[in-house]
């Protein structure tokens, strides 16, 4: 049987997690491709609009990278972020989503193993999980339309 | 403003199911505000809907646009061009938005997405509290601005029950008791005379004991 290779959207603060990506990068460090990394000025710029929108489009799995707690370069930007990544987990299990398909972790900008080994556990838990349910009634649509 | 909360998608789903292409209408004002009915949360509804639906295999089409006020008749009139185009209308407006809409475009079923709430004020960061029952008579000229018929339990007019508690409501410790805020306003004011006076019995016919209101100014109408 085919692998399914899920696709995963990651929003990753530019002074922590996007430079901790760049960082694994710098130590060699390989992290699966499926994660497509979107850098953003503060996790909290990241809207739920954002992140529904990610799943509506083909997303597998969607995740918010921020700052440590306390170390926010926006005071509580995190916080804000993963307040929001909650409210929107409760909004995908009413669509029909899997809330576990979102997730908030927090990292500084030198953890650049954490970043690949929580890219690594990201793409483990979705490709668990399965594509998303929203591909598979698009996958059966177009399928009923072919 | 007007406050309001979103209803359960579960409800939603059931009023669009029977349509192929819905409307889906924000409003501007006090629901932009209280984060219930403005553009962003059209778009996250119109998303939500979108995706619920695929998974009940249908496709359905969802036009989003946000109007400044959806209660007034020269804001609603731009939806003419595309109202044909929806077999469906869903307002995420105040009751008021949804009426305006429903009595401008009869042909088309009008639905709600969001349940009014009340007359509110922002306390804090998401969170808005009941601060006005439209009585039609305001007392807060007596009161020392606090509200004893939006913010007591048993809207009493001259002061507490029994029930108030180290300033609390007997309903909930988390309530405050309305006559205590009262009082103390009006003793940092200094105007504990106001607590003395007997406020008569409250004529709610100004209110919605007299049926349905309506304000006409001679002036301003055509």
């Amino acid at each position: 049987m085919e692998i399914f290779e899920p696709v995963i959207v990651a929003f990753c603060c530019h002074y922590c997690a996007y430079t901790a990506a760049d960082m694994a990068g710098t130590q060699r460090l390989a992290y699966p491709s499926n994660v497509k990394i979107i850098r953003v000025p503060c996790s909290c710029k990241v809207d739920a609009l954002h992140m529904v929108k990610a799943f509506e489009k083909g997303a597998d799995g969607v995740y918010v990278a921020g700052c440590l707690k306390g170390d926010c370069h926006f005071k509580s930007g995190n916080d804000t972020a993963a307040n929001r990544v909650k409210y929107v987990k409760q909004y995908l299990e009413e669509i029909g989503i899997e809330s576990e398909r979102l997730e908030m972790f927090r990292m500084s900008a030198g953890m650049g193993y954490q970043f690949a080994q929580t890219a690594k556990d990201m793409t483990e838990k979705i490709r668990k999980l399965g594509p998303s349910p929203i591909n598979i009634a698009n996958a059966q649509l177009n399928g009923q339309a072919a | 403003m007007i406050t309001a909360e979103r209803k359960p998608l579960e409800e939603l789903i059931d009023y669009v199911s029977p349509y192929k292409k819905i409307l889906l209408l924000g409003c501007n004002e006090c629901v932009t505000v209280c984060a219930a009915g403005g553009r962003k949360e059209v778009g996250l509804l119109a998303s939500g809907l979108h995706m619920a639906m695929l998974k009940q295999g249908k496709n359905i089409e969802i036009r989003e646009h946000t109007l400044e006020r959806q209660c007034d008749p020269e804001y609603v009139e731009e939806l003419v061009s595309m109202i044909d185009g929806a077999e469906a209308v869903m307002s995420m407006a105040c009751g008021c938005g949804v009426q305006t809409i429903a009595g401008r475009y009869k042909d088309k079923p009008v639905f709600p997405a969001v349940n009014t709430k009340f007359m509110g004020a922002s306390e804090s960061q998401g969170v808005w509290a009941e601060r006005c029952q439209g009585c039609g008579n305001c007392m807060l000229g007596q009161t020392g601005g606090i509200c004893p018929i939006a913010r007591c339990a048993k809207r009493l007019m001259n002061g507490p029950c029994g029930g108030s508690t180290k300033g609390s409501c007997e309903i909930d410790e988390n309530v405050d008791c309305a006559w205590q805020l009262i009082w103390d306003r009006l003793k940092a004011l200094g105007q504990t005379e106001n607590y003395v006076e007997i406020n008569a019995a409250k004529d709610w016919r100004t209110g919605t004991g007299g049926g349905p209101r309506k304000i006409i100014r001679e002036d301003l109408a055509e």
